[in-house]
């Protein structure tokens, strides 16, 4: 299946080339790209990639071929930037077409499915992540990609990519961080006390239920309230627009999967550790402690793994109240109809996002004492 | 509870008599500016908005339930692991970024926007379909089949009816992030309801912001409770 998308793929438009960044570009194919003998080989890996990846049960062919294949894709596009941009005008855009992202997807999707046949153990994959996102770097910052229409729009904005760069894993984990320090209790007072379990979480789930655009949009009346009737508020920056409403939007956004896996978590206690540990002569405090926080820990995390990957998401949205993070490129982007600057935005925060869900998961996996119970 | 009736008195007075709260809002609009958003009736920009969000996640359903079938029957168990891939990789994709990159490929307007609802709806909905018809218990199936159901019969009389509390809190997961998704896609110049906070963000009506997003989220709440309702009154009946 893998192979006639492929293959179906690779006859879609692989690259654009634009007069300048708003225009529509038009659609280029593989065999358009450059001279025969410069595009042969990439297409050549692509395919053979592709075959590599038809054998099922053979995962090392499928992981291998998918290598092969996204070589393959980096030669094309390597091999196809410049000489299209050549004699093509001082502001004309190269940028990778329907054909390149889906041969991307499909091969991408490959290598996922081979990783997961394989089940590497949690250290390996920690590995692995790094050594992708490492050969990701050295891939973006060589030369033989930087005509690249995206990455262009990243040298004209270098300085203000780093900015949003900070200031979005500064609202993810930051609102992350405070979700935690008023979750954590409050899931473990929850615990104990099944009337406020009650009480709170189905007001937590209404929260979360709110669109988040709604509930951006209110928080600025409200921030701005407070900004302006408390003294100091405004000296460390509360303010109705900007940091402070995104941060709230997302913090309230957090508690539910917090709180809700808090409680979880440190219910999720087998009946006999805690007898033992009862039996044991352990207070309350110490079997909070010693046996539920640690057997808890891995439902914990899934909350904040849950957390992590929504908020680098809906920070997004703090682009349009001036917030900041990579939400200013898209929406910037959209202003302007500049593909690549859309781009720009929402590719770092995808990549982002499933960089964090792969390393909590990691971390979930680490943590895990108990083995697995079959429900 | 009687807070129920309440909202939706509140929502309904918002969408269709919006003076009614002139005096309300006042203190929050621009000095002089205008209080009640006036470009588009609130209706019919409810309206379209709520036409993206059904029309998206029924035919969200209708795929991904088929899905959910084809990948549980013996036949199609050899995609069962690569599906889940696809889901898992897929539910971490912001949706706000679908909804930018649907920009690209089909233009401004109502169709990414409607492609984006689609395509993250189709995610939670898999998901549960998938659990829900893999997870029946051993003995009802059993029984079915001793009592000489065809497959066929077993799919549509047994499988699918058990299956379908636990679809449905799929589908209300779905058409929750479908509403939310909706409103930032009055971004990409669809006509939802998110025109007016986007409207107000603009022009530093703090009056538009807190009406599109009352509005909103009065909606949401209001049919993530009904949906919850359905749960309930269905897994009763089941006696699950």
């Amino acid at each position: 299946m893998f192979c006639l998308l492929g293959l179906a793929a690779l006859l879609a438009p692989f690259m654009t080339l634009a007069a300048n960044r708003i225009v529509a570009g038009e659609g280029i194919t593989v065999w358009q790209l450059a001279d025969t003998a410069s595009v042969l080989p990439g297409v050549l890996a692509v395919m053979a990639g592709l075959a590599l990846g038809v054998p099922a049960g053979v995962t090392r062919l499928r992981l291998g071929g998918s290598i092969l294949g996204l070589a393959g894709l980096l030669w094309l596009l390597q091999q196809g930037t410049p000489a299209l941009l050549e004699g093509a005008g001082d502001y004309a855009r190269v940028s990778p077409a329907l054909g390149f992202w889906c041969l991307l997807v499909v091969l991408l999707l490959l290598m996922a499915d081979a990783l997961a046949a394989m089940a590497p153990g949690p250290l390996t994959r920690g590995a692995l992540l790094a050594g992708i996102m490492g050969a990701l770097l050295v891939v973006l910052s060589s030369d033989g990609l930087a005509e690249l229409s995206v990455l262009k729009e990243y040298a004209a904005r270098r300085d203000a990519f780093g900015r949003e760069l900070v200031r979005h894993l500064g609202l993810a984990f930051g609102s992350l961080g405070a979700a935690a320090v008023i979750g954590f209790p409050l899931g473990m007072l929850c615990h104990r006390r099944a009337e406020l379990r009650s009480a709170v979480l189905p007001v937590l789930s209404f929260l979360q239920t709110i669109p988040s655009l709604a509930m951006f949009g209110l928080m600025i009346p409200v921030l701005g309230w407070v900004g302006n009737t408390v003294p100091g508020a405004r000296s460390i920056g509360i303010a109705g627009i900007g940091f402070a409403p995104a941060f709230m939007a997302l913090v309230l956004y957090s508690l539910l999967p917090v709180v809700g896996n808090t409680v979880a978590g440190l219910g999720a206690t087998p009946p006999a550790a805690l007898e033992a540990a009862r039996g044991m002569g352990m207070t309350p405090r110490q079997r909070l402690l010693r046996v539920e926080l640690p057997l808890g820990l891995p439902i914990i995390l899934t909350g904040l793994r849950i957390v992590l990957v929504q908020n680098i998401g809906l920070a997004v949205i703090a682009g349009l109240i001036g917030g900041g993070g990579f939400g200013t490129f898209v929406f910037q982007g959209l202003n302007q109809t500049a593909t690549d600057l859309i781009l720009l935005g929402a590719l770092p925060t995808v990549v982002l996002a499933i960089t964090a869900a792969i390393v909590m998961d990691i971390l979930v996996e680490l943590t895990r004492r108990t083995p697995e119970v079959s429900r | 509870m009687i807070l129920r009736p309440l909202l939706i008195a509140l929502l309904l007075a918002l969408v269709l008599r919006p003076e009614w709260f002139t005096p309300v809002f006042a203190p929050l609009a621009p000095e002089g500016g205008p209080v009640i958003y006036q470009r588009a009736s609130l209706l019919s920009l409810s309206l379209s908005h709520l036409g993206l969000v059904a029309a998206a996640s029924l035919a969200a359903t209708v795929v991904a339930v088929t899905l959910a079938i084809l990948v549980t029957r013996p036949a199609g168990a050899a995609f069962r692991p690569l599906s889940r891939t696809i889901t898992n990789m897929g539910q971490t994709f912001p949706p706000v970024a679908v909804l930018a990159l649907a920009v690209p490929a089909l233009g401004f307007g109502a169709g990414p926007t409607l492609v984006a609802l689609f395509l993250y709806g189709l995610l939670p909905i898999f998901e549960n379909a998938t659990t829900a018809l893999s997870t029946l218990p051993p003995a009802t199936m059993e029984a079915a089949r001793g009592i000489g159901l065809s497959r066929w019969q077993r799919l549509v009389r047994v499988e699918l009816p058990l299956a379908l509390p636990v679809t449905l809190t799929g589908i209300r997961l779905s058409v929750v992030i479908a509403l939310g998704t909706a409103t930032i896609g009055s971004t990409v110049a669809a006509r939802t309801l998110g025109e007016v906070i986007i409207a107000g963000l603009l022009t530093n009506n703090t009056a538009y912001v807190l009406q599109g997003g009352l509005i909103v989220g009065l909606f949401a709440v209001l049919i993530y409770d009904a949906l919850v309702q359905i749960e309930r009154r269905l897994a009763a009946r089941i006696g699950a």
